[in-house]
């Protein structure tokens, strides 16, 4: 069926986005988590910190000994599971999104000027970049932080860091692919100045890729800030994050399954999700990149 | 061929360089009194502390520093570990060997099981099983596994009691470390039961470790594969009367398996990575969990030194896979 | 007996037929051409006759008999002992018909084990013969170079080394010479004739060229979107046309001193604007009320022509 007037861009994508089931169930999961990360202290049947010593490893509510005062139990120190996972999705996401701006935004800059200028700053932006990925990203992430010290800001300067390259990376090629093509010379033959030219002309045409990366790169985000959390070298006890929520339980695994069990399940329903929408985005925008992973 | 080597090589050196670099900066940034930091040692007396600036090179330049710090690389001197007091080298080398063994399992699993799957659901391209496939491999690519780690070991070693928890063989056995290999080595001590044990520590760990290269290569071989398939020389081949296994695994995977192979090569990264963690989880004495002790521990030496032999490790790694991918893509041996 | 006989044979992927029932028959020992624009069916009816159409696609026939066997009623296994050995198939673009990742020796001593069971030494040997016998010179240095270090002509000699390796009674050549430059192009058609003729082997070419066919081919066979349209013997068919659309096809021929080609308007019928009557009617010249109908292939005076109101048919 073909619609009379040609739809909007957005409303294009819209189109072919809505087609991937898995995608949409994505947006779904993570709209679901954005609520409860904006909405916590609302949410939350508890503060998520209030520690109830009457009911320590209190199970589900659903399990024989779980209460309904605490639907999905309590932990080691009696504090309610379901309230800490809300306010952790606060962290996770904050997390995520911090480090994404944090490193799209050099990236890009770094990824323009090394496509812009081949020969004199784009070599030595390359070499940097090959450096940073000749370490593994988990391992430069936590020797960042053996730098900083623990605690959220470092997590996320640590995350971005590790980031960074593939947006350096990816703006550079999409830089030199766009150079060579007509419209570019002509704006150039136009007067077009070089700024006007990297901003206007150029960037638009490599954000499909750059959305991708982005997409990606909360996913790995989060995984990396729980990883790190877990190693007990990213956000500090108290405070709910879900990495290191799995990190101070691990002791009562055999005693109390769900301490352990649903803050990881809960990272990996989240980062699957994005994943998933990962796929969706990329399906809508960038037909040749489809099989690739 | 040699034209190739070289020009890959010239790649190589200045990325080392760029490596010593950072960790040469690493140790600097760190917050507080370098000496304390060098040395890890508290609240030396005034003319202690001068001493040791001098001996430690800390009063020169940093040009001079950073010259004095290739210097010592040259020489193979990787430093001493505050806490053992022995050299970094020595214990890298003792526990590197635990590492390799883990990374070389969890690649073979992934590597074998990642390429038979990606190959079955290319050629049942939109079937059940293609769906299911990639389902469980975007999981896999998603998951923490960490969190993968603890919960296999709650069902399998724990509930089943199939595995032990953690270590590389049990205590009972004395072992004579000929190779570091476990598995090896337990062989060769010809104990009864010695290798069967080595083997059931191992394959908990492998599979957490592989899981992520299990996703990533399952799906980059089938799209690959997809690719491949599509090309006129499998026509030609089905056109000489020749089997359809052969097609798919002489004339077909060779071909797809060159794009995957860089895949693999990139998997190194994540499998250090994973190491941390899964050495971590299951107490496997290997250099991931002898980096994160020595961070938490803050042994500076063995941070610094030991991020500069991973990073080399992983950039001789990436040249291997440079050259292998030269071997398999005759089109790139050639070319000029 | 027909060395190949094939009736009314029908490939279609799911939607109007891509091949409509064709039928073609073949002696041994004869050189046929089978001509028409891209589109029209002929090399997938080839491909269906290799056994090479995968699902979705689907292939029927009343027959597909070679050498007095039922292809259709062979086993997988059965079938392909025959294709690649008695049957050969050489492709358009030699560049990509070439595994990159193999040798050349090892994509020829591959048909000799496959159907000669010849290993080693002697597979080796008989692969320099071969490569010798399409006339490339160092052939026994020739069987270590990969596909990218050969050039066009000279890829398309190793594929025909590769096809004739089995000592096929069919070769089919499907626009042999259609990738290679101009120069290239009269120097295979000649090996393969060459071949043809000393092995006595039928030899059956596919192409959109009718100039290529002209020197090459006794017989012809013109397709047009999916239909045998017109059959007939070469040189008849070129000085009297009976279909239209062979008329519009040796007008494209540039002619010494003609300033421009002639050339049908449109394209061939697709997927959704197939007619329901003549297939030609909306491009044809020719056509008349009539035309809304299904023309039969019937006899013409010089062959077999699928048209009402066919041309050419008064004695000169």
């Amino acid at each position: 069926m073909m619609n009379a007037s040609s739809p909007s861009p957005l409303g294009e994508f819209w189109q072919t986005f809505r087609r991937n089931k898995g995608a949409l169930g994505g947006l779904a999961f993570m709209l679901l988590v954005l609520v409860c990360a904006l909405c916590a202290p609302w949410l939350a049947p508890h503060d998520p910190s209030q520690q109830f010593r009457d009911a320590l490893l209190s199970p589900p509510a659903w399990l024989d000994g779980g209460q309904w005062r605490f639907p999905l139990g309590t932990d080691e120190l009696g504090r309610d599971l379901l309230s800490r996972l809300i306010h952790g999705a606060r962290l996770s996401l904050l997390i995520g999104l911090a480090s994404v701006l944090l490193a799209l935004l050099p990236g890009v800059l770094l990824g323009l000027i090394a496509g812009f200028s081949p020969r004199h700053l784009g070599p030595p932006i390359m070499r940097a970049m090959d450096v940073m990925l000749a370490l593994p990203a988990l391992l430069l992430a936590v020797a960042i932080v053996a730098i900083l010290g623990p605690g959220l800001a470092n997590t996320v300067i640590a995350i971005a860091i590790v980031s960074l390259p593939a947006y350096v990376r990816l703006t550079r090629a999409a830089v030199l692919g766009e150079l060579e093509r007509d419209y570019v010379t002509a704006a150039r033959l136009a007067g077009a100045r070089l700024p006007r030219l990297m901003f206007v002309s150029v960037l638009p045409n490599c954000l499909a890729p750059l959305i991708i990366q982005a997409s990606l790169s909360f996913s790995a985000a989060i995984l990396d800030a729980a990883a790190l959390g877990f190693l007990g070298l990213g956000v500090q006890p108290p405070t709910p994050e879900w990495g290191s929520m799995l990190a101070s339980a691990r002791d009562y695994i055999e005693r109390a399954w769900w301490v352990v069990t649903l803050p990881g399940l809960t990272i990996l329903l989240s980062v699957l999700a994005i994943n998933l929408i990962g796929d969706g985005l990329r399906d809508a925008l960038d037909p040749k990149l489809k099989n690739g992973l | 061929m040699l034209a190739f080597l070289l020009r890959r090589l010239g790649l190589l050196l200045p990325t080392f360089f760029g490596v010593t670099l950072l960790t040469f900066a690493l140790i600097r940034l760190i917050p507080g009194d370098p000496v304390e930091v060098m040395m890890g040692e508290r609240h030396l007396d005034p003319q202690a502390h001068a001493e040791a600036m001098q001996r430690l090179g800390l009063d020169q330049p940093l040009h001079r520093q950073y010259l004095a710090y290739l210097g010592q690389l040259m020489r193979g001197d990787l430093g001493q570990s505050f806490r053992s007091g022995e050299s970094v080298w020595a214990e890298f080398t003792t526990l590197f060997p635990a590492t390799l063994e883990l990374a070389c399992a969890a690649l073979l699993l992934a590597g074998v099981l990642g390429v038979l799957a990606g190959v079955i659901a290319a050629l049942k391209r939109d079937s059940w099983f293609d769906r299911v496939l990639m389902g469980l491999s975007l999981t896999g690519y998603s998951m923490p596994i960490f969190w993968w780690g603890l919960m296999l070991q709650i069902l399998v070693s724990v509930g089943l009691g199939w595995t032990p928890v953690s270590g590389r063989i049990d205590l009972l056995y004395d072992i004579e470390p000929h190779t570091g290999f476990m598995l090896v080595d337990s062989l060769l001590s010809e104990e009864d039961g010695a290798f069967l044990d080595a083997l059931r520590h191992l394959i908990l760990p492998a599979i957490v470790l592989g899981t992520i290269p299990l996703a990533v290569i399952a799906r980059m071989t089938r799209s690959a594969m997809l690719e491949v398939l599509r090309e006129d020389y499998i026509r030609t081949a089905r056109a000489k009367g020749l089997s359809p296994a052969r097609v798919v695994f002489v004339h077909g995977l060779r071909n797809a398996l060159i794009p995957v192979l860089t895949v693999f090569g990139l998997q190194v990264g994540t499998l250090l990575s994973g190491a941390v963690l899964t050495e971590t989880i299951f107490s496997w004495p290997g250099i991931g969990k002898w980096l994160i002790e020595s961070i938490a521990a803050r042994d500076y030496p063995v941070v610094q030194n030991g991020i500069l032999l991973i990073a080399a490790l992983v950039i001789l790694v990436n040249f291997t896979v440079d050259l292998l991918y030269g071997l398999v893509n005759p089109r790139i041996r050639h070319a000029r | 007996m027909s060395l190949l006989e094939i009736r009314n044979l029908s490939v279609s992927f799911g939607g109007p037929p891509v091949v409509d029932g064709l039928d073609l028959s073949l002696e041994a020992g004869e050189v046929l051409a089978v001509v028409g624009e891209s589109g029209s069916g002929k090399s997938v009816s080839m491909l269906a006759l290799m056994g090479l159409i995968d699902p979705p696609g689907r292939v029927s026939a009343d027959a597909l008999r070679f050498a007095g066997q039922d292809l259709l009623a062979l086993t997988p296994r059965a079938r392909r002992r025959i294709v690649g050995k008695d049957i050969a198939m050489v492709f358009q673009d030699p560049s990509s018909a070439l595994n990159p990742s193999y040798t050349v020796g090892f994509q020829i001593e591959e048909v000799l084990r496959q159907h000669l069971g010849l290993r080693g030494k002697a597979a080796r040997r008989r692969a320099t013969e071969l490569l010798e016998r399409v006339e490339i010179p160092a052939a026994a240095r020739r069987l270590d170079a990969y596909p990218h270090q050969l050039s066009g002509g000279m890829a398309q000699r190793v594929a025909i080394a590769m096809a004739i390796a089995g000592e096929p009674r069919l070769l089919i050549a499907d626009e042999p010479t259609t990738a290679l430059d101009v120069t290239i192009q009269a120097q295979i058609m000649a090996l393969l004739l060459d071949l043809q003729r000393e092995q006595d082997m039928a030899l059956l070419l596919i192409s959109h060229d009718l100039a290529v066919v002209a020197e090459s081919a006794r017989r012809v066979c013109v397709m047009y979107a999916g239909q045998a349209v017109e059959l007939g013997t070469l040189p008849a068919l070129f000085e009297a046309p009976a279909h239209p659309y062979s008329e519009a096809l040796l007008a494209a021929i540039p002619q010494p001193g003609q300033t421009r080609l002639h050339s049908l308007p449109g394209m061939v019928p697709g997927r959704f604007d197939r007619p329901a009557g003549c297939l030609l009617a909306p491009r044809c010249p020719y056509a008349q009320p009539r035309c809304a109908e299904r023309p039969a292939l019937a006899p013409s005076r010089l062959g077999m022509v699928r048209c009402f109101f066919p041309l050419n048919q008064e004695a000169p």
